[in-house]
C-alpha cells in the first residue's frame, strides 16, 4: 500500500454560483489499489468525479496523474476526452451507454482514443488500419468475456439487463486502458445477486493490478472492497482511513446517523 | 363490440371532417353571376373518403399491434434488400442487374428520361452526403443546400471569370465547400438538435442571400449563364451526348460515394460519429474528441454537396441563386429521413422515389406539395426509423470475434 500514488488531488474546491460544492479536497490513490468514495447524498462525491475528469472546470485545486515509471501529468483544465487519454476512464451513476449501438460496438468506442486511423485510412482501409481495426476487435472481445458478456455482443446494449448495462460500462471504461477506472456507484439499483457478482468482478479487476476509486452507497459491497476509505460531507473531507477506522470514526458515523442529541 | 365502437368513432370523425371542409367543398360562390351552388355530392364523398381512410388506418395500427410480439425476431432481417445484401451470390446478381440496367439505360430511353435520372442519382449523392451529418453524426442540418451554392457558383464564377474546365474545378469545389463546412461546424459546435438546425437553416439563408444581392460578385438574381459542359478528354460532345456523358459521370459518382460512405461508416471514424449521436457525455468521457470529429463530419457532408454543385453547375450551364432555396435542404432531408437514416440503401431508394416520383406523376402536379407533406406524415406513422432502416448489428465483425477466440 505504500507505493506510488498514481492519482494525487489537492486543495480541490468546485464553486457553482455561491454554493461551494467541493472545498478543498485533498485525495489520493496508489497503483493497485481499491480507494472508495464515501457520503450521504449531496456530499458531492459524483461533482468530484466531474472535476477530475474534466467535464466541469473547477475553481481551484490540482489533480496530478502519475503512470508507473512515468513522469507527474497535471489534469487540471483539459478536456474530458483528453483526461481519458492520459488514463482516467469512468462509468456514470445513470448509465450512458450508446444505446443503439451492439455491446461489441460500445467497447469498441473505449478503444478510440488508443488508435489512430482516420479520414483516409477509413477510405484507403490499408494494412495498418486494417491491423489495428483487428485489434480493437479482439482487445474489445476480451474485455467483454473479462465481464462476462461475449456471448450478449452482438445485441443493442438497451436491450441488456440493468447489471449487464452496468458490467457492459466497466469494460468500455477498461477498454481505454486507464491508469486509474471511475465507478461511479456501480452497483445502484442491483439486486443482492448482481451485487455478488459485481463485487466479484471488481476484485478479479483489481487483482490483475487495475487502480480503482468508486463511489458506492453499499456499505457492505465498500467495506469487503476497498483497501482505504475516503468519508465527504458538505463538499468537505471529514475522513480517511481503513475500512475498520472508518465504521469507528465518531465524525463519520455523525454525518451518517445525525448528532446524539442529550436528554 | 369493440369493432361497434370504432366505426362510431370513424363515422363521427367523417363528420367532423365534414363540418370542417363544408366552406371549401361544398359552398360555391360565384360573384360574378351571384349565385351560391351547393355541391352536397362533395360533402358524401369527403365523408366516405374519410372514413375509409381512417378505418384502414386503424386497421393497420390494430394489425400492426397484434404482431407486435413475433416482431423481435424478424427485426433482424427485416427487409428483402437486407436479406438480399446478405447472402454473396445473390448481391454479386443484384449487383450485375443493376450495372447492367444502369449502363444500358441510356441507350434504350430518351435523353428527357436521361436527364431526370442523372438528376436523380445527384440527389442520390447529395442524401449520402447529408447522411453522414444528420444520419450518423446526428447533427440536424438544415442548410445543406449551402454547401451545394458554393460549390455550384465556384465553379460558374471561376469558369466565366478564368475560362477553368469542370475536371479542373471539380476538387476545388468540393475542398471549397468543406472549408464552409468548417467555417459552419466552428461555432455551432456546442449547439444540438433543435439550435443547431436554427443556425444551419440561418446560413443556409445567408449564403443565397449574399448570392442575390451582392450583384458585383454573383450577378445576383440573373444568374451566371453559358458554363462549359463537364468535356471528355479534351472533346466538346453534342447536346445528347453531353446528356449521356453526364449521366455516365454520376453513375460513377454514386458508386464513388456508396464505396466511401460505407467504408467511412464501418471504421473508427464512424462509430465515433453514431457514438457522438448516441451520448457527447459519454463519448467524450471515453476519449473522443467532440469537436474534431463533429467538424469532420460537417466538412465531409459538405464536400460532397460541393461536387454535386459543380456537376449541377456544368449539367444546367447556368445557376442562379433560386437554385439553391430552403426547400432543396428540405428534400435533401426529407430523402435521408424517409429513406433512413444512416442507412445508405435507404438513402438511395429514397432519392430515386422523392425525384423520380413527382417527374412522373407531373399530372398531379398542383398536388405535388400535398402528397410529399402527406407521404412523410405516413412515415413518420408506420414507419419512423425510414423505409429501410440501418442495421448494424449484423456487422463484419461477427465472424472475426470467433477468430479471436480461437486464437
Amino acid at each position: 500500500m505504500t507505493s506510488q500514488p498514481i492519482l494525487e488531488v489537492s486543495g480541490l474546491t468546485m464553486d457553482f454560483g455561491g454554493i461551494r460544492a467541493l472545498n478543498a479536497l485533498d485525495l489520493d490513490v496508489a497503483s493497485g489499489e481499491i480507494v472508495a468514495l464515501i457520503g450521504p447524498n449531496g456530499a458531492g462525491k459524483t461533482t468530484f468525479f466531474n472535476c477530475i475528469t474534466g467535464i466541469y472546470t473547477p475553481t481551484e485545486g490540482n489533480v496530478w496523474l502519475t503512470p508507473p515509471g512515468g513522469k507527474k501529468v497535471s489534469l487540471n483544465g483539459l478536456k474530458p476526452n483528453k483526461v481519458t487519454e492520459r488514463g482516467l476512464a469512468r462509468t456514470f451513476q445513470n448509465i450512458r451507454l450508446f444505446s443503439k449501438m451492439t455491446v461489441l460496438e460500445n467497447v469498441m468506442i473505449g478503444r478510440h482514443c488508443r488508435t489512430k486511423a482516420f479520414i483516409l485510412g477509413a477510405i484507403l482501409r490499408d494494412p495498418r488500419t486494417r491491423r489495428e481495426e483487428q485489434d480493437i476487435l479482439e482487445t474489445s472481445y476480451a474485455m467483454l468475456e473479462k465481464v462476462g458478456l461475449a456471448e450478449h455482443c452482438d445485441e443493442f446494449a438497451e436491450n441488456l439487463s440493468y447489471g449487464a448495462q452496468r458490467r457492459l460500462e466497466i469494460a468500455r471504461a477498461l477498454a481505454t486502458e486507464p491508469l486509474l477506472l471511475l465507478l461511479d456507484e456501480p452497483a445502484a439499483g442491483m439486486n443482492p445477486q448482481e451485487t455478488i457478482e459485481l463485487e466479484g468482478l471488481i476484485k478479479k479487476i483489481s487483482r490483475e493490478g487495475q487502480a480503482i476509486l468508486l463511489i458506492e452507497h453499499d456499505m457492505k459491497l465498500v467495506m469487503s472492497l476497498s483497501d482505504r476509505i475516503f468519508v465527504m460531507d458538505y463538499g468537505r473531507k471529514i475522513a480517511q482511513g481503513t475500512p475498520r477506522e472508518i465504521r469507528e470514526n465518531p465524525a463519520v458515523i455523525k454525518a451518517y446517523l445525525g448528532e446524539e442529541v442529550d436528554a | 363490440m369493440a369493432v361497434f365502437q370504432e366505426l362510431k368513432k370513424g363515422v363521427l370523425i367523417s363528420l367532423w371532417f365534414v363540418f370542417l371542409t363544408f366552406p371549401v367543398m361544398v359552398i360555391k360562390v360565384d360573384p360574378i353571376a351571384r349565385t351560391v351552388t351547393w355541391r352536397w355530392m362533395n360533402a358524401l364523398y369527403m365523408a366516405v373518403g374519410t372514413f375509409i381512410i381512417y378505418t384502414l388506418v386503424q386497421f393497420f395500427i390494430k394489425r400492426r399491434g397484434r404482431s407486435k410480439p413475433a416482431s423481435t425476431q424478424k427485426e433482424a432481417g427485416s427487409s428483402v434488400i437486407h436479406r438480399l445484401l446478405d447472402n454473396p451470390r445473390r448481391r454479386a446478381m443484384l449487383f450485375v442487374v443493376l450495372a447492367v440496367a444502369a449502363i444500358a439505360f441510356p441507350q434504350l430511353l430518351s435523353s428527357y428520361q436521361t436527364n431526370v435520372m442523372t438528376t436523380a442519382l445527384m440527389y442520390v449523392v447529395l442524401g449520402l452526403g447529408l447522411n453522414i451529418v444528420v444520419g450518423l453524426a446526428g447533427l440536424l442540418d438544415l442548410g445543406f443546400v449551402a454547401f451545394y451554392a458554393v460549390g455550384a457558383y465556384t465553379y460558374a464564377l471561376l469558369n466565366h471569370h478564368f475560362g477553368l474546365g469542370f475536371w479542373t474545378i471539380l476538387p476545388v469545389g468540393g475542398l471549397l465547400a468543406a472549408c464552409f463546412g468548417i467555417l459552419l461546424g466552428f461555432p455551432v459546435l456546442r449547439l444540438r438538435g433543435d439550435y443547431l438546425a436554427i443556425v444551419t437553416l440561418g446560413f443556409g439563408e445567408i449564403i443565397r442571400l449574399v448570392l442575390e444581392n451582392w450583384g458585383e460578385f454573383s450577378k445576383g438574381p440573373s444568374g451566371i449563364s453559358n458554363i462549359a459542359r463537364p468535356s471528355l478528354f479534351g472533346m466538346e460532345l453534342d447536346l445528347h451526348g453531353s446528356i449521356v456523358f453526364n449521366y455516365y459521370l454520376m453513375v460513377l459518382f454514386v458508386i464513388f460515394t456508396i464505396f466511401v460512405v460505407n467504408r467511412l461508416q464501418n471504421s473508427r471514424l464512424g462509430r465515433a460519429w453514431i457514438a457522438l449521436r448516441e451520448d457527447e457525455i459519454a463519448c467524450q468521457a471515453m476519449g473522443i474528441d467532440k469537436h474534431r470529429t463533429k467538424l469532420v463530419a460537417f466538412s465531409l457532408g459538405a464536400f460532397w454537396a460541393g461536387l454535386m454543385g459543380v456537376v449541377f453547375a456544368g449539367k444546367t450551364t447556368f445557376v442562379n441563386p433560386a437554385s439553391f432555396t430552403f426547400m432543396e435542404s428540405a428534400i435533401i432531408l426529407a430523402i435521408v429521413v424517409l429513406g433512413g437514416m444512416g442507412s445508405i440503401v435507404g438513402v438511395i431508394l429514397g432519392a430515386l422515389i422523392l425525384i423520380l416520383m413527382p417527374e412522373y406523376l407531373r399530372g398531379l402536379s398542383q398536388y405535388r406539395m400535398l402528397a410529399f407533406g402527406a407521404i412523410l406524415v405516413c412515415m413518420m406513422i408506420f414507419r419512423p426509423q425510414g423505409l429501410i432502416a440501418n442495421i448494424r448489428r449484423t456487422y463484419v465483425y461477427k465472424k472475426t470475434p470467433n477468430d479471436a477466440q480461437a486464437s
